[in-house]
């Protein structure tokens, strides 16, 4: 069931993604994690549908938040990170999904895996965490091109700069800042060694980002000896504007 | 392994177009591999949506569980590849 969503506010969060609020009608709430559709229509009636992770916490107000990359030979993401303005109006499906999400129920530690884009689904469970006063602990590992591409850079800090609150550790993989500690490279054994829980805490992982990169994480948590089974991933793949 | 076997989405981002057919979250649901008889998460499913539709293979022996084609105002569906799906109506409820 395709549902109106109002734009009511933009916010640039690095220069190609932008993250777009929207005012849902009769929007039933949502989980952390779970996606929308959203469905954009020509004028000559050509309609294309793309999948976006949602990256706000429930909310009684009904608003959600998508955050898109503007990828370039996209069809639909440089509509919404260039054109969008507030007051139009998008066709949104959804929540969709109930197997990538965290519940404010579960007590367990959490390791968050994001590549690029990937952190959308996992800051909504950051935030899900926080507006439910959540006291789970919380590991993020965050590899981005580079310090310029990463989304949601302050509030990620105030979250790591909180106590009991979000372990954060940044990895890049083209530039790093000087004086980095780690060169820039793709997630690596020792990486996952050292940012990660010790899977004898057997904690929940949830990994999200390209698909090549999903593979690769996914497959280090499990030389760790984190069981299959706590592993949920969710990959976005390298056709469409899936993110 | 050849970089086209990473051209795969997780069965969780099939969760839109069930959602045309069946009234129930199918992604969570486990189904079973009529092939291998492997049983997970739909949502661990590989699916390839780079074809007129979307394809749905078990993670285990890479066989066929599901194809979705939408044709105009048709849509097919083909689920023979799994022997059976067992849905949680408990955690539907939640979702």
């Amino acid at each position: 069931m395709w549902r109106v969503g109002t734009v009511v506010a933009l916010h640039n969060e690095t220069a190609t993604a932008r993250t777009i609020t929207l005012e849902v009608r009769d929007w039933p709430g949502h989980v952390a994690g779970q996606h929308v559709d959203v469905r954009v229509t020509a004028p000559d009636g050509y309609s294309a549908v793309r999948s976006y992770s949602l990256a706000s916490a429930p909310n009684p107000e009904g608003r959600v938040q998508i955050t898109v990359e503007r990828l370039p030979k996209g069809e639909v993401s440089p509509y919404l990170t260039q054109e969008v303005v507030v007051d139009d109006r998008l066709e949104v499906r959804g929540p969709i999904g109930g197997w990538f999400v965290w519940r404010t129920q579960q007590t367990e530690p959490i390791q968050l895996i994001a590549g690029g884009s990937g952190i959308v689904p996992l800051m909504a469970m950051i935030r899900s965490r926080a507006s439910a006063g959540g006291v789970a602990p919380f590991r993020l590992l965050y590899s981005a091109r580079e310090p310029g591409a990463i989304f949601y850079r302050n509030e990620l800090q105030a979250f790591s700069d909180h106590e009991h609150s979000v372990s954060l550790t940044y990895a890049y993989t083209r530039s790093a800042p000087k004086d980095w500690p780690r060169p820039p490279s793709r997630i690596d054994a020792a990486l996952i060694a050292n940012a990660t829980w010790p899977s004898n805490l057997v904690p929940t992982c949830y990994v999200c980002g390209p698909t090549s990169f999903v593979e690769s994480a996914a497959g280090l948590l499990s030389a760790c000896g984190n069981s299959p089974d706590k592993i949920r991933t969710e990959r976005f793949g390298p056709t469409g504007d899936r993110q | 392994m050849t970089s086209d076997t990473h051209d795969y989405l997780d069965g969780n981002a099939a969760a839109g177009e069930l959602s045309k057919i069946f009234t129930m979250d199918v992604t969570v649901a486990e189904g079973q591999c009529a092939h291998c008889g492997a049983t997970k998460r739909f949502a661990e499913a590989h699916l390839y949506m780079q074809c007129p539709g979307v394809v749905a293979r078990c993670a285990v022996c890479e066989h066929v569980l599901l194809r979705l084609v939408s044709v105009r105002q048709r849509v097919f569906l083909d689920v023979r590849g799994m022997t059976y799906l067992s849905l949680d109506t408990q955690l539907q409820d939640s979702i």
